[in-house]
């Protein structure tokens, strides 16, 4: 077995990365995956609560590489999900604690006994991003449709590509349909034509992820919700199924694209 | 520091892998001036053999040097990010710029974009070792082509005549001598006859520009309504105007 590493990144800060790195991790381990998350934020550590796990750190990402601990003890196992694990970022300490070249040493450790090794990038294009894309088999660029972020995602596939990671693939998080069809948000196409990247998928914007971001009970852990369906889709797609998207992820109908022509 | 083999540094920092096999010292830096300031190549022995020839040669003539603007032909070294950020702060003492690294490793080439430096001359790769720098640049004796998508973050600069095959994203940045032609839709911005060419014009199949600069005027042309046709930007009477491609 050899896991295969992406890293999730994008840019811009606050459009998602942690959220949709819990989420695909809890919906490729619902296929039966084995996958360990990595917390690449370190300074900054979130994924571990919006996991609900950050009672159960003991020993982090810092810690393993700088040898004060075992690989083995800093993966704490997800009780819900008995293949899924963290490795969460030390909160003590900066990106300058870790190189590329360790973060590449880690997860090639980890590469033996797992199928999906998932890396949560930290914002910006510095020490921290190129730490997290260090090691990637494949990386996944995550978006919201608001200009800034589509720029910010604009300039990281570039950097991608020029790291010889690309090609990269898309995730369009917190899509509002109702706000696209007034016209008032870059739909899916919008974003597409910019980045002229392949979609993997598009999240609609939900509440329920906020509350379960807070609880720390990814929303992919129940399946009916829209958002959680969507991560599921993706985790399909990531294994190679060909899913059709979801009705929501479809592209801006007529009369969106209509009332936008008429603004432009 | 001195020439014999044990005396390179162990390469273990960062992704460089492994040095190119220890080399016996050659005096093989190559000086000369460019448009762009100063290129110097340093051979093909050690970094570290190279360094220390090239801060020695610069410390003789530290009046010579005092103020220069630096590039560097790496040639196929692996340079690794503390090596060659430790040059440049070496090279800044001594008021030195280093601003660009050339290369024919990726890895050094990528090293050196991270620490913020140009990678290319013009900012396009050249196949030949040694662009044709003397040749003046005439009506159609220096252009590019790009085949490529320039994505925000990106700056082309060029002597000559730029074509991009692909859009010019948002976050661009296109700066040619000659005229700019963009095959695809230009959202970021260009300066065409960067060096005061009036005659140079810019087109784009969808021209939305940031804003577009012809020699020393600027403009933001107005949004387009309707359908999207080919335009083409040129200066007339101190002006610039956009105008619908006719054939």
């Amino acid at each position: 077995m050899s896991a295969k590493a992406i890293t999730i990144t994008s840019g811009k800060g606050g459009v998602g990365k942690t959220t949709a790195t819990a989420n695909l991790a809890v919906a490729l381990a619902s296929l039966n995956q084995k996958v360990v998350c990595i917390d690449g934020d370190i300074g900054l550590r979130n994924l571990d609560v919006v996991m609900g796990l950050e009672n159960r750190i003991v020993y982090d990402l810092v810690d393993v590489i700088e040898g004060r601990c075992r690989l083995r003890q800093a993966m704490i196992r997800d009780k819900r999900m008995p293949e899924l694990h963290l490795i969460p970022a030390a909160q003590t300490r900066d990106k300058s604690s870790v190189s590329p070249s360790d973060m590449v040493k880690l997860v090639d450790e980890l590469r033996e006994e797992n199928d999906w090794i998932l890396l949560d990038s930290p914002a910006g294009i510095e020490r921290g991003f190129r730490n997290a894309i260090a090691p990637a088999d494949e990386v996944i660029v995550i978006t919201n449709p608001e200009v800034s972020a589509v720029r910010d995602a604009d300039r990281i596939i570039g950097l991608i590509e020029a790291e010889e990671k690309g090609p990269a693939r898309l995730i369009i998080n917190r899509l509002n349909p109702t706000m696209i069809k007034h016209g008032d948000m870059l739909s899916a196409d919008d974003v597409l034509e910019l980045l002229a990247i392949e979609l993997l998928g598009i999240i609609p914007e939900d509440e329920a992820v906020m509350v379960s971001t807070n609880r720390g009970t990814p929303v992919a852990l129940e399946e009916k919700n829209p958002a959680a369906k969507a991560f599921h889709n993706i985790a399909r797609r990531l294994m190679g199924e060909t899913v059709p998207m979801l009705e929501f992820e479809g592209h801006s109908d007529f009369l969106g694209r209509l009332s936008h022509l008429f603004k432009s | 520091m001195k020439s014999s083999p044990v005396d390179q540094k162990p390469s273990a920092i960062m992704e460089t892998g492994e040095h190119s096999m220890n080399q016996e010292l050659k005096s093989s830096l190559q000086i000369k001036g460019i448009r762009e300031g100063l290129l110097i190549s340093l051979g093909d022995g050690s970094f570290q053999d190279a360094r220390s020839q090239l801060l020695a040669h610069i410390d003789g003539q530290a009046t010579f040097f005092r103020g220069a603007r630096l590039a560097l032909d790496t040639g196929g070294m692996q340079v690794n990010a503390a090596d060659l950020g430790n040059l440049r702060d070496q090279l800044s003492e001594r008021g030195v710029s280093l601003w660009a690294v050339l290369s024919r490793e990726h890895l050094t080439e990528t090293t050196a974009r991270m620490l913020g430096m140009e990678t290319r001359l013009a900012d396009i790769k050249s196949e030949k070792p040694e662009p044709a720098l003397n040749t003046p640049p005439s009506e159609n004796g220096n252009a590019i082509l790009v085949h490529k998508t320039l994505r925000s973050g990106t700056h082309l600069e060029h002597d000559g005549h730029v074509t991009v095959i692909g859009d010019v994203n948002p976050g661009a940045e296109v700066s040619a001598t000659g005229s700019v032609v963009v095959w695809g839709r230009l959202l970021g911005s260009v300066h065409a006859g960067s060096r005061g060419d009036e005659k140079a014009i810019i087109c784009a199949l969808e021209m939305s520009p940031t804003y577009i600069h012809i020699a020393g005027l600027i403009t933001q042309p107005r949004p387009h309504k309707g359908k999207l046709l080919p335009e083409l930007a040129r200066i007339v009477d101190d002006t610039i105007i956009v105008e619908v491609w006719q054939s």
